[in-house]
């Protein structure tokens, strides 16, 4: 149901013996064949992975890995239907974003933080109450600095459950309004709205250390 | 155009999703109002930082994943 933004960023880069074409080949028929060691390689290779997927949707450690437990689960099931012309890291990355969207379906009940205060405020007249101001890094200069990597993880784990969900569909994982509508079950108009929202959102809770000057 | 209707047609306008003379008065508006000018380039660069964080190869731990979640996960395995 799920695509990768970028399977070469899905893929575990050094951590996996299982990794390249080839090695994938043979732990698939391995793990089709029932070997146990093949399983306990599978989860070591791309759990680690998977857990930074499902932390991003769940903020609660546990959740998170009770989804790449479910996740794990599913594949094993599935491996026999595995096709074989997509990478394991790929369709991983896939079953987990479900079994985090599952999982956090299930624990949507509590009501949500407002995003109303993240928002930009207007005057009467429809002017900026707080005019925006430029940042002076650009992104990839800004991103070369751990604090700054941190904060805006940290800003987007403070985005409500409901507009983190679809800034991390639409942003991250790389699917389109229609894709991210079908997999919540909310209308196209929904994903806009949320998702620009979310952006806004975000937009402020790193403005400040944005504007600092950092040189 | 005002500022907060430029705000609100923001993702629109990027998406390539704004009707023509609505467009036109965003880019009249955008080119003699600094302040929109600032949301929109922030704007983007939020996007672009969201995006590159998630995809940092040194983000939180990929790799490293907990004994007892390995254990966990093979143990349900085996009661499968
Ligand atoms: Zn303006």
């Amino acid at each position: 149901m799920l695509r990768s933004a970028d399977p070469e960023n899905a893929t575990p880069a050094s951590d996996a013996t299982a990794t390249g074409a080839e090695g994938e080949r043979t732990l698939v028929t391995r793990l089709r064949a029932g070997e146990d060691a093949a399983y306990e390689e599978l989860v070591r290779s791309y759990g680690g992975r998977l857990l930074a997927v499902a932390r991003r949707f769940l903020r609660v450690e546990e959740d998170a890995r009770d989804a790449v437990q479910d996740a794990f689960i599913s594949a094993f099931r599935a491996i026999d239907r595995f096709e074989g012309d997509s990478r394991i890291s790929t369709w991983l990355h896939r079953i987990v974003v479900n079994a985090s969207l599952m999982k956090l379906r299930s624990r949507q009940r509590k009501p949500e933080t407002s995003i109303e205060e993240l928002l930009p405020r207007f005057l009467d007249d429809g002017h900026f109450a707080d005019p925006p101001t430029e940042w002076q890094q650009t992104a990839e200069r800004a991103l070369q600095r751990r604090q700054t990597r941190e904060r805006v993880r940290e800003a987007i784990d403070r985005l409500p459950d409901s507009y983190r969900t679809v800034l991390l569909l639409r942003d991250i994982e790389g699917l389109d309004t229609a894709e991210a509508a079908e997999v919540l079950q909310v209308s196209a108009n929904a994903v806009k709205i949320r998702l620009h929202r979310a952006r806004q959102a975000l937009r402020k809770l790193i403005d400040a250390h944005m504007r600092e000057d950092l040189e | 155009m005002t500022c907060q209707e430029l705000a609100d047609f923001l993702l629109r306008y990027l998406d390539g999703e704004l009707p023509a003379p609505q467009g036109e008065s965003f880019a009249e508006h955008l080119a003699l109002c600094p302040p929109c000018k600032a949301y929109l380039t922030t704007y983007q660069k939020t996007v672009k930082l969201g995006q590159s964080v998630c995809a940092d190869p040194e983000g939180p731990v990929p790799g490293d994943v907990p004994d007892e979640l390995v254990e966990a996960i093979l143990a349900a395995r085996s009661r499968a």
